[in-house]
């Protein structure tokens, strides 16, 4: 079904001088789609060209529309030799295919160039008639939304959730091809451009395809990525969840109470959009088959456990022979038995039930097994057929199947939390996935009639249901200990919860939560090929183990017990592995307290081994009691009585399933418990030990008034401003000391990583108090002896409450004002309060001011960066409105100086000075997480995804690496910006960095860096406007969805 | 062990004030993060050495990058490349465009040129302002004076226009572009004394009165040259000197006026044809370019100094002028009354503004008996500090301001250099010790 493609070029400004003799540019613009091309006039002699062109017009089919960014590229005419390019403009008109997305892109875009950077912008319009409407859902992917986002959109409910879409294609990388050899840098890097801009458009396709088969008309969670493999491809793939998404109508009442506070209406949306309200599902579900269950209920199946789970049933063979795997849960009754029996066949008729979906529903995630993760070494050279996806598909699919067994082996029928990663060295490559093995809800998956049973399944579980082990206590997969849930007390829970998901919002939480870092450094051999893999499969178990070990001290150490978002990145160089964990730790009340940590010397014979072991031990002590108080946790006392646990021997309970195989099948388990010891005595019995326990006590807290995690929420903190920064910081470091040891470079690691998170805190200090949220650390080397760590993070300021009110602290009032507006849910809570504070009523006031009255924190008094969020949110309001009248030509006037008098009565006056100072460029906000704090998103107008290459030949010019990239990263977010503003946007959500590939060679004085970022673009309401304009919000809305019609 | 690479972007431009002024001032990094470390910039957040200098080289470098903008601040607002909220940009830009008085008050009427460019190394030991920052600051007024020497209308606005500069900023650099265009005499020994301050004021009188857009509000012309019909008409105002009657009475007028009001009456009857036929004279020689640019001399030599000497105060000079010009209202031969306002008002503000800068005393007019007292001893005062010499000598200034050590030996050679340079200055101008 074809479409036709309309672009207009308006005008271009801020040109660069291309004619030394005339300091003047004499600038023309080709557009080009496919192999179309147009070409404006040449407008002479200006830096600020003014083309308004005619429309040009391309007539496509919609494969092509959505394969093929409109490439639009700037030069400057030359009479005698050829045309120089001034810079380029990739569009990717994806947006415009979606009826509920854009409608237009038209706005400022920088004209960017590999080798100079931005120079300049252009100003474009471009629109798409598609043909045929009405059939188009049929035809082709297109109108099948993408959205980044790993939870259901604010502004959309899920009627059904399908399930996991991938893909995945390959294509020589050109800067590998022979013709390189012969070309321009230049023409290189836009070869790269363009090349993976097709991809990444046939990839989306592709996926679409996937999910109209599957019968969803939108992808959620979707993640793709690159993996340059050099010389063997490059590859573009992603993973996705397919949903059906329904548009939550912007009827004004919910507009204007967005919190959707009426109990009637979350009968009717389970609070999909919105923050999840939990409600506790008695409320009726989607489908009207309720009673149907009821009749069909047989118990026939509930106590026959197929397949014992074993661990070592890791069976690459796919699909069939795996039974239906999770064994029910013996005090779950027959009924849930029955659940799990049908919420499996749904599941079992997929593939791979995994879900790239991080937060959930409510209702949806019913409980949480534990991480699953898989890796692989892989040789690249062995490809057979390296320009086909065949090979890569089998390895995927090879970690896929070991993913689902590990689930399967948990109890668990899904996987949800679910990513994938490679780590590339030379030839060497690793693939990693990991994710939390749960078990869903029918409820939004599949052909309703199997509905009704959460109501047996959630009445019991406000907010600890999902703690409850989905395993077997008989047939426990590993060792555990168990005990009956501390808030329910009726079902068994761990006492140590690890997941790669996000805190739901449901959960009951004690105290703040904070980020938790496991760092490690093995030294390698240098070894190619096979070797080289075998090694690397050798030295993996041991680094996870270490890892693992890590995390689970540093989370004793905090008093927690529960590790959200946690993600696992090894990454291979040639002479080492790196791996870093990162979670964010929580005191889930659910769940057990956590015991202390005890320190066992091995040879107690020496009295000053003795002294010197008990000190330890005392600061050990006293970090966690600090701890404890520092991120508020008061877990309410409780008799400890430890349950039957069926296996005696207390041991570390949690563990990753991981497995590497080294070409192919080789796959083995590792137990990560530690043997026969308690989780709680470190040995130390060498220095290895003595030396994790001095990095353990050396990680410093964060200052005052800084928290941080890397999940979307904060437990313990929900009053933000709507102040936020978002930020990219990378650091390089070279190790210039080749023989380093194992703990040398694990210290030099780690030092890195804390340095620059205090830096980060020094950086934001304006903001206190501030929470650092979805910290996002990947670390590479991208040389021998070179350590790359690159974080996205944002930095949101929050309102400290009254200080000192009642002497409480302010966690406990926060969790008053919990995410979910549920009356139920928030009772629950202060009745929590009421309990935490009375149990420990002394801790609290003192950790506060603490926090408030850090002297230096507040000195400087300029707390400018909230009041320029105020200043520009007010901008953007103008904006949003000047945006909504006549978008293309914004001009928002502010005449905010007054002519002061004049002296001696000059006879003339000045005229309104500075008409032109306010800004004609619209803010634009970023942020990695998936809402903006204290606004609304009231539309979605599609996926921002792009890639940037940028290369230097005088990087001594450009202020050296830091200043080459420095300028780049800031480059890639004005670019990211500009497009956003096209599409009548004004922020991006769930924006993330997912490559940042730097290559340097200083001797040459040249660099070259590759840049991938994601995003949605969004439009946003602050909440405090919707109010203001509450009296017409509907016509608002319309204005702003009709906004984009243009002039 | 090195950190090879540090870099951290914000979407919005993170931008830290204290760090932007060490920027400006024109101090290395490594002096910045010593002076903030004195600041105290430890003690905020935990910080350690190693994080202020990361932070301190990335606000560096981020400055850098601003810099090309800044030059021309109105692309600061259309820009995309760094996100700075607008009360935020203002502040760069007004922050970039400050200058030094002290050094504005050295380049002050040079000719902004590359010559005056080499002469920095010299400002900046004078001042002891960094050269970086000289730099900085002699730039800007380069580029401000380009841009603006050409363009049509009033020069504030035009400024303002141009370099989103606030209103104070702006009537500065108008100064600046005015002294520069009309290369006024600024650095003469006798002037020394003069703040750029003083001098912005008279800029500022110049332009109000003495320019064509100063007459005509809609005439799209120049506000930076003088206009020439009124600097011909000048000419007319002769007649004030040369006619013998006019003279009388307007001396006689004046002292009517006077009598018993200021202390200094009779020495003011005694000069006042002196003191009429020097204004009188300036104001019919500025027709020539040579005799614009020494108008502040003039001013002082012929009209100041012979006052000071009498010891006139500044409420005597107030009242003198004040009384001087409108009396020439009621002489009735006298045709030129508006060319004679709009030549007096300027020059009355300007003379009082320098007769004021000389004295160092206050202009209000309800001052205690006792502050008077000294107004009238300030040219006592003057003289017993060093009897032959109207004002200090610079080489004073040059050894207090700079506070650089120097040796006895200098010492009293530069102070003798002082006495030689006046004495050669007084023998220079006879005329004026002839008047006095």
């Amino acid at each position: 079904m074809p479409g036709k493609l309309k672009a207009k070029i308006v005008a271009g400004r801020h040109l660069p001088v291309m004619d030394r003799a005339s300091d003047l540019t004499d600038a023309f613009v080709e557009v080009k789609f496919g192999n179309t091309t147009f070409k404006t006039d040449v407008y002479p002699k200006s830096l600020n060209p003014q083309w308004n062109s005619e429309w040009f017009k391309f007539e496509v089919d919609d494969e092509d529309l959505q394969d093929e960014p409109l490439q639009i590229t700037v030069l400057d005419h030359d009479t005698y030799s050829a045309n120089d390019a001034i810079g380029k403009v990739y569009i990717d008109i994806d947006p415009l295919l979606c009826s509920e997305a854009a409608t237009v892109i038209s706005g400022w875009l920088p004209i960017y160039d590999t080798i100079h950077g931005i120079r300049g912008e252009i100003n474009v319009l471009v629109k798409v008639d598609l043909f045929n409407d009405l059939n188009r859902f049929r035809q082709s992917s297109c109108g099948v939304k993408f959205f980044c986002t790993t939870s259901i959109p604010r502004c959309y409910r899920a009627v059904m959730v399908h399930g996991f879409v991938e893909e995945l294609v390959v294509n020589e990388d050109p800067e590998y091809q022979w013709i390189d050899r012969i070309r321009t840098p230049r023409a290189s890097n836009e070869a790269r451009q363009r090349l993976i801009f097709l991809m990444s458009g046939e990839l989306q396709r592709k996926i679409g395809l996937k999910v109209l088969e599957m019968g969803g008309n939108a992808v959620v969670g979707y993640l793709q990525c690159f993996d340059l493999e050099g010389e063997s491809g490059l590859v573009v793939r992603a993973i996705g969840t397919a949903c059906t998404l329904e548009k939550i109508s912007t009827l004004p009442a919910t507009a204007t109470n967005p919190s959707n506070s009426s109990p009637s209406k979350d009968m009717k949306e389970p609070g999909f959009g919105e923050e999840a309200p939990g409600v506790p599902l008695s409320s009726g579900p989607p489908t009207p088959l309720r009673a149907q269950t009821f009749s069909s209920f047989s118990p026939s199946k509930s106590y026959s456990r197929q397949s014992s789970s074993s661990d070592t049933e890791l069976s690459l063979t796919p699909k069939t022979g795996m039974g239906s795997g999770g064994s029910a849960g013996k005090e779950a009754g027959p009924l849930k038995a029955l659940l799990r029996q049908q919420t499996q066949s749904a599941l079992e008729q997929r593939e791979y039930p995994f879900f790239t979906l991080t937060a959930f529903p409510s209702g949806f995630l019913l409980h949480v097994g534990g991480v699953v993760s898989a890796r692989s070494v892989k040789l690249l050279d062995r490809i057979h057929n390296p320009d086909e996806p065949e090979t890569r598909d089998a390895w995927w699919e090879e970690i896929r199947q070991e993913i689902k067994s590990h689930a399967k082996a948990l109890g668990c029928h899904a996987v949800v939390g679910y990513s994938e990663s490679t780590s590339i060295c030379e030839e060497v490559c690793i693939l990693s996935a990991s994710g939390t093995a749960a078990i869903l809800s029918s409820r939004f998956m599949q052909d309703g009639p199997l509905d009704t049973e959460h109501r047996f399944e959630e009445v019991v579980s406000p907010g600890c249901g999902f703690c409850h082990i989905p395993y077997d206590e008989l047939n426990i997969p590993f060792p555990a200990q168990l005990t009956y849930c501390y808030c329910c007390r009726r079902y068994k829970v761990p006492d140590v919860l690890f997941t790669t998901i996000d805190l739901p919002t449901e959960a009951n939480v004690n105290g703040k939560g904070c980020l938790i870092q496991a760092r490690l450094c093995r030294t390698k051999k240098k070894a190619q090929g096979e070797v080289n893999a075998t090694a690397i499969s050798n030295l993996l178990p041991f680094l996870e183990y270490e890892l693992h070990t890590q995390l689970m001290n540093k989370l004793k150490l905090r008093g927690m017990n529960a590790l959200f978002g946690l993600r696992i990145q090894i990454s291979v160089g040639e002479t080492m592995l790196l791996g870093l964990a990162s979670a964010t730790g929580v005191y889930l009340t659910a769940l057990p307290s956590p015991g202390g940590i005890q320190i066992a010397g091995k040879t107690p014979s020496d009295i000053t081994y003795e002294q010197h072991i008990s000190n330890m031990q005392k600061k050990i002590n006293d970090t966690i009691a600090k701890n404890k108080e520092l991120y508020e946790i008061n877990p309410p006392e409780v008799v400890e009585e430890i349950i039957g646990s069926p296996i005696p021997e207390p041991r570390q309970r949690s563990r990753l399933f991981r497995s590497h195989s080294e070409s192919s099948d080789e796959v083995s388990e590792l137990d990560l418990s530690h043997g026969k010891k308690d989780a709680f005595v470190l040995e130390i019995d060498d220095t290895d030990a003595v030396e994790d326990i001095h990095a353990l006590l050396t990680d410093s807290p964060t200052p005052a008034g800084f928290y941080s995690c890397n999940t979307e929420i904060m437990p313990g903190i929900q009053n933000w401003t709507s102040a936020i920064q978002m930020f990219t910081s990378v650091r390089v470091f070279r190790l210039n000391n080749v023989n380093l040891s194992n703990q040398g470079l694990n210290k030099i690691f780690s030092d890195l990583c804390e340095n620059l998170l205090k830096s980060l805190y020094f950086k934001l200090r304006s903001m206190v108090p501030c929470c650092l949220c979805h910290l996002n650390f990947t670390v590479a080397i991208p040389e021998d002896e070179l350590i790359q760590v690159a974080v996205t993070a944002v930095a949101m300021s929050f309102d400290k409450e009254q200080p000192l009110e009642n002497g409480k602290q302010s966690g406990e009032k926060t969790l008053k004002k919990a995410i979910t507006e549920n009356d139920e849910q928030l009772q629950f809570n202060l009745e929590l309060n009421a309990e935490t504070s009375s149990s420990n009523p002394l801790s609290s006031p003192k950790g506060l001011s603490e926090v408030g009255s850090h002297p230096s924190a507040r000195a400087p008094s300029v707390d400018y960066s909230s009041f320029a969020d105020r200043c520009s949110s007010w901008i953007e309001q103008l904006k949003l409105k000047a945006h909504t009248i006549r978008r293309g030509s914004v001009k928002t006037t502010s005449s905010l100086e007054k002519a002061s008098p004049l002296p001696e009565g000059r006879s003339r006056s000045l005229r309104s000075n500075r008409s032109y100072s306010g800004s004609s460029v619209a803010v634009v906000k970023m942020t990695p997480l998936s809402f903006i704090p204290g606004a609304k998103i009231i539309k979605y107008l599609g996926i921002i995804n792009m890639f940037f290459i940028r290369e230097t030949t005088s990087l001594r010019e450009e202020g050296g690496v830091s200043g080459f990239l420095h300028t780049f990263i800031a480059e890639v977010f004005a670019m990211v910006r500009a497009h956003v503003a096209a599409l009548g946007g004004n922020a991006v959500v769930s924006y993330s960095m997912k490559e940042c590939v730097f290559m340097e060679n200083p001797n040459k004085n040249q660099a070259q860096c590759l840049i991938n970022v994601s995003g949605d673009a969004v439009i946003f309401v602050r909440e405090s406007e919707l109010e203001l304009t509450s009296v017409q919000p509907q016509s608002a809305t319309t204005q702003t969805s009709n906004g984009g019609e243009g002039t | 062990m090195s950190v090879e690479l540090d870099v951290f972007v914000g979407n919005t431009t993170v931008l830290d004030e204290d760090v932007y002024q060490l920027w400006l001032d024109g101090h290395s990094v490594t002096d910045a993060v010593t002076i903030r470390v004195e600041a105290g910039a430890l003690q905020e957040c935990e910080a350690n050495a190693e994080v202020l200098h990361s932070d301190t080289m990335d606000q560096f470098r981020t400055f850098q990058m601003c810099e090309q903008l800044l030059q021309s601040p109105s692309k600061l607002a259309n820009q995309l490349l760094f996100q700075i909220p607008p009360h935020r940009q203002t502040m760069l830009i007004e922050r970039y465009y400050e200058f030094d008085s002290a050094f504005a008050r050295e380049v002050l009427g040079k000719k902004l040129s590359k010559g005056t460019k080499k002469d920095l190394d010299d400002i900046s030991s004078k001042t002891g302002i960094a050269l970086k920052s000289c730099r900085r600051q002699f730039d800007n007024f380069k580029r401000v004076f380009k841009v603006v020497e050409e363009l049509k209308g009033p020069l504030v606005e035009n400024i303002q226009r141009h370099f989103l500069l606030s209103d104070v900023l702006a009537r500065d650099y108008a100064a600046i572009v005015f002294f520069a265009n009309s290369r006024f005499e600024t650095g003469k020994r006798k002037l020394q004394y003069l703040s750029f301050q003083d001098f912005a004021f008279c800029a500022g009188q110049l332009i109000s009165y003495w320019t064509v857009g100063a007459v005509d509000n809609m005439m799209e012309d120049m506000d930076v040259d003088l206009e020439k019909e009124f600097l011909h008409d000048l000419k007319d105002l002769k007649v004030l000197v040369n006619d013998k009657d006019m003279l009388d009475q307007h001396k006689s007028l004046v002292c009517a006026q006077l009598r018993g009001k200021i202390k200094v009456f009779s020495e003011m009857e005694a000069s006042f044809k002196n003191l009429s036929r020097a204004l009188v004279n300036i104001a019919s020689k500025l027709t020539h370019t040579k005799d614009v640019r020494d108008l502040f001399i003039d001013l002082v030599e012929k009209f100041i100094e012979p006052c000071r000497s009498d010891k006139w105060t500044i409420g005597d000079l107030r009242l003198f002028l004040t009384h001087y010009s409108s009396s020439v209202h009621t002489l009735e031969a006298f045709r030129h009354q508006v060319i004679w306002d709009r030549y007096m008002g300027v020059i009355k503000s300007c003379i009082l503004k320098i007769g004021c800068g000389s004295c160092v005393l206050s202009q209000s007019s309800n001052k205690t008996k006792r502050e008077t007292e000294e107004q009238d001893n300030f040219c006592q005062t003057l003289q017993k500090v060093s009897p032959p010499l109207v004002c200090l000598p610079p080489p004073y200034f040059l050894e207090e301001t700079t506070g650089t050590e120097q040796t006895p030996v200098a010492r009293l050679f530069s102070h003798l250099l002082g006495l030689l340079t006046t004495a050669i200055h007084l023998f220079i101008h006879p005329a004026v010790c002839v008047a006095e």
